[in-house]
């Protein structure tokens, strides 16, 4: 099995990772390697089974709204690309 | 010095029979002279090490110290540590310097325990041999041609070769056990919740789970006291008092239920796994266990749900690395997506790159039904199974691996043959459920491990039974050539 052409640039594009011309077949078939083995979810019957997302069924705890953190901008600012002024920079986005 | 174990250091600390200063440079000096053979170690942290050996003597001078005072420890590069480079094993990754300390870190930190450095690993945790970390691959100290498992390959490796007496380890799919199994380890995977994932960088949050690696169950035990803690910080973390873990340790195993799963003796077991481990219930049942067959009819499902679940995880955790505010750049980005899209294409391997894809398909528009929704309902078919087979037994055991560690470089085309290493372990993540390795045999001069899984928050009695197997047993005393 292997993904279409067509649905791996889509892919590469939400994921914005750039898949290069060279690699694109290969990337093709791993990917359609792990989709096949998968698949073998799709033969199961799964009627009436309620999907799990914690294995103790745990909920979100809440807590008051109030400050707990100290303001980091510097040490956290100071493993950064880029910033000036005390905000991140990035490439322009509005031309 | 290095052959002693964590309890043993504990005593001799105590004691004084020698300071944290000498038994942290002896660490440091195996491992300056020992590592280069196994590349377990990504960062040495030598001068913090002996500050902090030198403040924990002081504390062990006035008489008051915590049990683990004084002991040398590596983490696992996965764990955020305030000031000192954590790469997760990318080159995403290799410019990082945390300015915080995970929890575990700081519980350790505030148990003295000194910290060694940081251990290598598969990048961001993903794979099964350590082969896919931007600093290089891990050897494994009984067979450098061959893999010491992964994603804590570092650790165990380093746990093996005797360049620490215990690492932090880190286990989504089977990342603490599969790598003690094949470096004769003994490690565990606690419960999920049981120890904070806080500053533990994230691969998949509803599987991810910190434990402990080290030579013996009791020193798991020691280990994990300090580990496990209820954090606020963690919003998965269960509220729930952490037991002495070395309090139950000698307790006997007579009467004790034992599980043996059916589907983990099947076609694809090593015939040499498959009698060491055999071996090992037997020692059990003959210190007065009692062996039952269960069966886990969904254990094949547990491979294909988790290369959804993971995935979809991963996928959306790792969105954040983008470039901007910390981690890897490009030169010169043309625009932002430009910077976004290079970034992550040259600061991500290839096995990384591939679960996104991968999880960014299963989640997409159009398939997250067919794919995480129904993943998400085969993941509690398998809890259920499990469920049911606690009803008859205390804990369920079988082989941690299929075989001994492969040789390097043999599964590096083919994605899902390494994906199927990890086909006895990944169920309990998927459950939630603790699962632990220890030694239990050779096969080809190379160790083999015995997987035990517990009940939920049920640590104390797996450790115990662990202990009680080591008593009658060596495997976990013997050393790679060259080693002891």
């Amino acid at each position: 099995m292997s993904i279409e052409r067509r649905e791996i640039e889509k892919l590469a594009t939400l994921s914005r990772i750039a898949i290069n011309e060279e690699t694109i077949n290969e990337v093709s078939q791993r990917l359609g390697s792990v989709l096949e083995l998968v698949d073998q979810l799709q033969a199961v019957d799964t009627d009436g089974v309620e999907a799990m997302s914690h294995p103790m069924q745990a909920t979100q705890r809440l807590r008051e709204d109030e400050v707990t953190e100290l303001n980091r901008r510097e040490a956290l600012q100071a493993i950064a690309p880029e910033t000036e002024d005390g905000l991140f920079l990035v490439p322009k986005v509005i031309e | 010095m290095h052959n002693l174990t964590i309890a043993e250091l504990v005593k001799g600390l105590q004691s004084k029979e020698f300071t944290s200063v000498e038994l942290t440079q002896h660490f440091l000096d195996r491992i300056g002279s020992l590592d280069s053979a196994y590349n377990a170690v990504i960062t040495v942290t030598a001068e913090q090490a002996l500050k902090a050996a030198a403040a924990a003597d002081q504390r062990l001078a006035a008489g008051n110290a915590p049990e683990l005072c004084g002991v040398p420890i590596l983490h696992k590069d996965i764990f955020c540590t305030d000031g000192v480079r954590t790469s997760c094993g990318s080159k995403m990754l290799d410019n990082f310097i945390p300015p915080y300390n995970a929890t575990v870190v700081e519980n350790f930190e505030q148990a003295g325990a000194v910290v060694l450095g940081k251990t290598n690993m598969d990048e961001f945790a993903m794979g099964s041999s350590n082969e896919t970390s931007y600093y290089g691959p891990v050897k494994n100290p009984w067979a450098t041609d061959s893999v010491p498992g992964g994603s804590s390959g570092g650790s165990a490796a380093a746990v093996a070769a005797r360049l620490a007496p215990g690492a932090t380890a880190t286990d989504t799919g089977g990342s603490i056990r599969q790598p003690a199994a094949l470096c004769g380890v003994s490690g565990i995977k606690p419960t999920y919740g049981r120890v904070s994932r806080w500053g533990m960088i994230a691969f998949a949050s509803s599987l991810d789970q910190g434990g402990p690696m080290a030579r013996t169950a009791e020193d798991c035990a020691l280990l994990l006291n300090c580990m496990a803690s209820y954090d606020d910080k963690d919003s998965t973390c269960i509220d729930r008092e952490v037991p002495d873990y070395t309090a139950t340790l000698n307790s006997s195993v007579k009467g004790l239920r034992i599980g043996i799963p059916k589907e983990y003796f099947s076609e694809g077991l090593h015939p040499g796994t498959d009698k060491a481990v055999r071996a090992a219930l037997a020692d059990l049942e003959a210190q007065g266990a009692e062996l039952v067959e269960i069966s886990l009819p969904n254990s094949a499902l547990s491979v294909p749900a988790y290369y959804v679940i993971a995935p979809a995880e991963a996928s959306a955790n790792l969105s954040r690395f983008d470039g901007s505010r910390y981690g890897y750049r490009c030169e010169d980005p043309k625009d932002l997506q430009d910077m976004y899209c290079r970034s992550r294409s040259e600061g991500f391997g290839e096995e990384v790159q591939r679960r996104i894809l991968i999880g960014t398909y299963c989640l997409s528009a159009g398939y997250y039904d067919a794919y995480y929704g129904k993943a998400q309902q085969v993941r509690q078919l398998i809890q259920q199974d499990f469920v049911s087979a606690f009803e008859n037994v205390d804990l369920i055991m079988g082989p941690t691996c299929p075989s001994p560690a492969f040789k390097a470089g043999s599964k590096g085309d083919d994605p899902v043959a390494m994906y199927l290493e990890d086909i006895y372990t990944i169920a309990t993540n998927l459950a939630g459920l603790p699962g632990m390795s220890i030694p239990c045999g050779m096969v080809e001069d190379k160790p083999v491990g015995l997987q035990i899984i517990g009940n939920y928050f049920d640590e104390a009695r797996m450790l115990n039974a662990a202990h009680q197997y080591q008593q009658t047993s060596d495997w976990h005393t013997q050393a790679p050539e060259g080693i002891a």
